[in-house]
């Protein structure tokens, strides 16, 4: 953690006296645990209590992802009730403001608080709600049970670094290759993928020019799901892959256009309208598809086998304030 | 006992396509392609737009044969989805690099590529090779190969939406 998260000030309860965990106040949400399940209450703007109540493990696992990114681009919706807004100094954090009934009956409550500040709250809260032996960054095959009362921690799996190349994994300086010795051993679901090395022939000089490495071997090798981390860098268009098992944990609502491409094995999305959750359409992606996600939709994927995603942004800072104003489509392109 | 998993990968002779669903919306705002299908379809070297976000683009190329001589002003990088394909690399002399260094996209060389040979290498499926920025770069495959390139969108950059993306 660096130094002004642990400066913000995080308002937690004392541990509770049976189950063993904190409960967390931010703004007017209160966030508490149970055996099964996270329950988030705040008061609607006319002065009424609502309560949301989501699957512990669920939660946990969204809640990982928003903490590892640093709360990504957009909208990151844990569910079809509770999520964030990232706007990159400052975070909204809502409860029904993005589902059309809620809204519409007027119960949703959305507060702003400075990045420092839902940060450290949300990795306290990451940090006292995972119990010894269960990994939120995993497949739920992959790892320990979510569910009880309180019981140690698991410090190394929720505090491991994004990692991001400056210009392409590999190269002398930056990112390195995983390999066995680096704590990265291939996966069980891809234990059939070559580890094969590309032939290079420099001439004296031009080693770390003349450069290549195994994308699908490193992917192999990913200790995390859903976890998108730089490869190579053309100015800034990222190309982001990671490996996909299971349910993708958030929701993402993207404030600009992203596209998916898809290099092995199969992921199916749900694209919904991004303010409402109204369904839109399904994309079904098999090895070799490619496709755009709109910036007006939301969309969650389902991955049966473990697959290698490449999620390929555009990173530009101004591209969010250019859709605000009406300046880049929200669709990429048009035929 | 451990469970077996067989990683699905395709290739030109062998690609299943999947597909958007509409259920509200217009399948065209997806631009849903596969890149073994306009691998297919496409001329040698051919660099077609399949993914687009704004200036920046994601190109499909089919490497058959030896490709032209090209150079771009910023890096790109290639990844082999099928075949095999070594990428030749020239130092290029100050006078045949891009005179802008703002210009985006890959343009050809003009005549041979003139400055000292860097090396090359051979790159499979699922190996990226870096093209690296004012360098000449040549593509040569005996059989058939894909691959795709993470660049800038350029005088070189074949947009065909109709022809490779799902319309209904």
């Amino acid at each position: 953690m660096n130094a002004p998260t642990e400066l913000a000030k995080v308002i937690a309860s004392q541990p509770d006296a049976t189950m063993g965990y904190k409960s967390f106040s931010l703004g007017s949400f209160k966030f508490a645990r149970d055996e099964y399940f996270a329950h988030i209450r705040w008061t609607t703007r006319d002065g009424r209590p609502l309560s949301h109540t989501m699957d512990i493990g669920n939660f946990m696992r969204a809640l990982m992802r928003d903490v590892a990114w640093g709360f990504f681009y957009g909208w990151v919706n844990f569910d079809h009730v509770i999520g964030t807004v990232n706007h990159y100094k400052s975070v909204d954090l809502y409860a029904g403001s993005f589902n059309g009934t809620m809204k519409e009956a007027g119960v949703d409550l959305l507060e702003n608080f400075p990045t420092d500040q839902i940060r450290a709250t949300f990795e306290q809260m990451l940090d006292d709600w995972t119990n010894e032996g269960f990994d939120p960054f995993a497949a739920p095959q992959e790892t320990g049970t979510p569910y009880g009362r309180k019981r140690g921690h698991n410090r190394p799996a929720i505090t491991r670094a994004r990692e991001l190349a400056t210009r392409c994994v590999g190269l002398k300086g930056d990112l390195p290759l995983r390999t066995d010795e680096r704590g990265a051993p291939v996966n069980r679901a891809f234990a059939d993928v070559p580890q094969d090395h590309p032939e290079l022939h420099p001439e004296p000089g031009f080693e770390n020019e003349v450069h290549a490495f195994n994308l699908f071997a490193f992917l192999s090798r990913s200790q995390v799901t859903w976890n998108p981390s730089f490869t190579s860098v053309v100015k800034h268009s990222y190309m982001c892959p990671t490996t996909e098992e299971h349910i993708l944990p958030i929701i993402h609502g993207n404030d600009r256009v992203e596209w998916f491409f898809q290099m092995c094995d199969e992921i199916h999305w749900d694209c919904a309208d991004k303010n409402t959750g109204k369904p839109l359409a399904r994309v079904i992606m098999k090895a070799g598809d490619m496709a755009a996600m709109p910036a007006y939709c939301r969309h969650q994927g389902y991955s049966p086998k473990r697959s290698m995603l490449l999620v390929w942004e555009n990173g530009s800072p101004t591209l969010v304030y250019e859709i605000q104003k009406g300046e880049a489509p929200e669709v990429p392109v048009k035929f | 006992m451990a469970v077996a998993y067989q990683t699905k990968f395709g290739s030109l002779a062998s690609y299943d396509k999947g597909r958007v669903e509409p259920i509200t919306d217009d399948v065209r705002n997806y631009a849903f392609s596969n890149c073994f299908e306009i691998a297919s379809k496409s001329r040698p070297y051919e660099r077609v737009v399949f993914g687009q976000n704004q200036v920046y683009v994601m190109e499909v190329v089919r490497a058959e044969g030896t490709s032209p001589w090209f150079t771009c002003a910023h890096d790109e990088f290639a990844l082999c989805m099928d075949g095999e394909v070594e990428v030749h690399l020239v130092k290029l002399d100050a006078q045949q690099q891009v005179p802008d260094a703002e210009h985006n996209g890959a343009v050809l060389v003009e005549g041979e590529p003139k400055g000292a040979r860097m090396g090359w290498m051979k790159l499979r499926r699922g190996h990226q090779g870096m093209l690296p920025k004012n360098c000449a770069y040549q593509f040569r495959s005996a059989r058939p190969a894909v691959l795709i390139v993470q660049t800038c969108k350029g005088r070189l950059s074949v947009e065909k939406w109709t022809e490779i993306c799902q319309t209904k």
